[in-house]
């Protein structure tokens, strides 16, 4: 069983009535609520609580990318990877991913991504998201009907710079490049394993399967709202003739641990509150862009995570009725373990993104989730699917072959 | 009387469109806005078929009309609708365009002066002014559209009670909602996310002889944009229907099809 340490980086100084005052987190939130003197503070506090995530033994540290959006700081992951590249050894860098239907020439992802897995030593997690609604089409203004159309070809480039060792043109409908030669390409080979985080639409799970990549289900709904998806995406899988190795799938959990479930209420509550209450708060005409999703996903009726049909089945709800639907897995170590031990097994997931920095929560109570998490819940799981390998992780060198990062912190000259 | 489409075929069967006809006289060739044909040969359109044949054809995109893959932008429409003239021996008529339609009738006017005798432009998308935007309208939710689409919600004629009517069980909702995703994702491709896509570059082009309707309450696109077709476009003429919004032809039929019939004659 695989644990990522997965972090969004929220804005954590939403005011208390954000969600009167404000129609949307997300594309239109007033920049009036930034303020970069915090900001400095809060990317180095998150930066530190992704490189403890790693010392405590998570399998991997989690970014990914959104754009005007005050829950999610991380316009480029990229850039929160490189810096973790070099402060970290081990986790492998899951970067959740790039939307590479965003990127002209898209080249550039594999280019960085390329970079990201070499300074690392193979540790790079690629993921290739289409990206959300409001990222791509308000944000980046990627027309909704278009936009898959532009991720799949922008996935068959990446993938040729990846594969290809000669120089090559691609005439493609949205790129064409006459000379396309990146420097450098990857050092996993053939290509680092590639992760595609997705919200449930169908043909997700139809190309997720037919190129054997690893489907991570993003959800913040927890894991028993998660449980219909999950299990669609299973059958589907089988229908394909998939295998049924637990590694192919993963899904995002929010946890919390403490010493007790009446400590997790008391440490936590106000940070799922101000999770779900303020970062999830998107003004429903962001939500899904006509033509973003497929008509036929349309006619199957998955509706988007976010908008009024989403906060409304969130009204009103309490600590204990996020913990008891699953919104969040609270509580003390055996508690998390058996509620995680029903999502591992429920779910049939290998890879386990624990959301632990939730909403506005500090940093003391994040890295004290964290220990907890990894020094007394992880080891109870850690076998469960001991009979299955993982052929969708890192394949880093070994450490004979890693290079030193210098540590020069004196002035050589004065 | 209800007139039934027909399927025609366009490209050796690339597209195959169903077409609206109906009434004797000069051809008028109608091009729809974004919300599509599900309502039929609405009142506007009778009334101009008792003057005019009028060729009304669905977009391909647009009503479950196939044919949307093989067009990428407004260059390819009016390509199409090139073809379309062809498919059915069109080759000298009125053009009217609606909003979208009123785009494509721009650019088809544009491209094509050779075809189109006389131009009818009714609230139309295809310019930009920074200081005045048009509405965006893809993130309006289904219960705002009637203040945006109409001037006085409180009083409207029976085709635009029908439109806005609450649907009556969850069935018909979701088929709505379904339609609307359908139209809106098919007009996300001429215009996201900003409806600014060259026409400036070739409006000079038109030679027809242009009418520019619009309603004085269009909260959609703003009727400033009326005088900006109207001092681009060199043989045209303004006219502003007061009391009328977006749908001007729905909300005030009778003062739209005057000024259209007293215009093409």
């Amino acid at each position: 069983m695989k644990f990522h340490w997965f972090h969004l980086m929220p804005w954590p100084y939403l005011p208390d009535d954000f969600q009167q005052k404000h129609r949307s987190v997300w594309v239109d939130v007033d920049y009036n609520l930034f303020d970069p003197e915090k900001g400095h503070h809060v990317y180095n506090e998150y930066l530190d609580e992704l490189e403890y995530a790693e010392k405590c033994g998570f399998d991997g540290i989690c970014c990914n990318e959104h754009h005007s959006n005050a829950y999610g700081l991380m316009p480029s992951p990229n850039l929160i990877a490189a810096a973790l590249a070099r402060r970290t050894e081990r986790a492998a860098l899951v970067v959740l991913g790039n939307s590479i239907a965003l990127y002209n020439p898209p080249i550039r992802v594999a280019e960085e991504f390329a970079m990201l897995d070499i300074i690392s030593g193979g540790r790079l997690v690629a993921g290739f998201p289409v990206g959300t609604s409001m990222d791509t089409n308000f944000a980046y203004g990627v027309t909704p009907a278009t936009l898959r159309e532009r991720y799949y070809e922008a996935h068959d480039l990446i993938l040729q710079c990846w594969t290809r060792k000669d120089t090559f043109h691609f005439n493609g409908k949205y790129t064409q490049v006459r000379y396309v030669n990146p420097w450098p390409r990857p050092l996993q080979q053939p290509h680092p394993p590639i992760w595609i985080p997705g919200g449930g639409s169908l043909e997700t799970w139809d190309w997720t399967t037919e190129k054997n990549y690893v489907y991570c289900y993003l959800s913040y709904f927890g894991y028993i709202r998660g449980k219909t998806v999950m299990d669609s995406f299973w059958r589907r899988v089988e229908e394909l003739g998939g295998d049924d190795n637990p590694f192919r799938a993963g899904f995002l959990q929010l946890v919390c641990v403490a010493d007790s479930d009446a400590e997790a209420e008391r440490l936590y509550a106000e940070h799922v509150d101000y999770f779900y209450n303020r970062c999830l708060h998107v003004y429903t005409g962001f939500a899904d862009a006509p033509g973003y999703r497929t008509l036929k996903t349309v006619r199957a009726g998955i509706r988007a995570q976010v908008g009024a049909a989403a906060s409304a089945l969130r009204q009103n709800l309490t600590w204990k009725d996020f913990v008891e639907q699953g919104y969040v897995v609270a509580g003390s170590p055996d508690s998390v373990a058996q509620q995680l031990e029903e999502v591992i097994k429920g779910l049939r997931v290998g890879q386990l993104m624990c959301l632990m920095q939730i909403g506005n929560m500090p940093k003391e109570k994040v890295l004290y989730n964290t220990k907890l998490f990894a020094e007394k819940v992880m080891p109870k799981l850690r076998n469960i699917w001991s009979g299955y390998e993982d052929h969708w992780f890192i394949k880093p060198l070994p450490p004979e072959k890693r290079a030193k990062v210098g540590d020069i912190r004196e002035p050589v000259i004065a | 009387m209800a007139i039934e489409p027909e399927t025609i075929s366009v490209r050796d069967g690339m597209f195959k469109p169903r077409v609206y006809r109906a009434g004797k006289g000069e051809p008028l060739l109608w091009l729809h806005g974004a919300g599509g044909m599900a309502q039929g040969f609405t009142p506007d359109l009778e009334a101009l078929a008792e003057r005019y044949e009028v060729i009304a054809p669905v977009h391909p995109g647009w009503d479950d009309t196939p044919g949307l893959e093989h067009l990428d932008d407004v260059h390819d429409m009016v390509v199409y609708y090139q073809d379309f003239c062809d498919a059915i021996g069109l080759t000298s008529f009125y053009l009217a365009g609606h909003s979208l339609g009123g785009m494509f009738a721009a650019e088809l006017a544009a491209a094509r002066p050779d075809m189109v005798r006389k131009l009818v432009l009714v609230a139309p998308v295809g310019l930009w002014m920074d200081e005045t935007p048009v509405t965006d309208m893809f993130i309006l939710l289904p219960q705002e559209l009637p203040q945006y689409l109409v001037a006085d919600p409180s009083n409207l004629p029976p085709a635009l009670q029908e439109l806005f009517r609450p649907p009556a069980d969850a069935d018909e909702m979701a088929e709505r909602m379904y339609r609307q995703i359908a139209n809106f994702a098919a007009t996300g491709k001429f215009i996201w996310p900003i409806p600014d896509k060259g026409l400036k570059k070739r409006i000079h082009r038109i030679k027809a002889p242009t009418l520019i309707l619009w309603g004085d309450g269009d909260r959609l696109v703003p009727p400033a944009y009326g005088e900006l077709f109207h001092r681009l476009i060199p043989n045209s003429q303004l006219a502003v229907i007061p009391g009328a919004g977006h749908l001007l032809p729905l909300e005030k039929t009778e003062e739209y099809v005057r000024e259209v019939t007293a215009f093409l004659g």
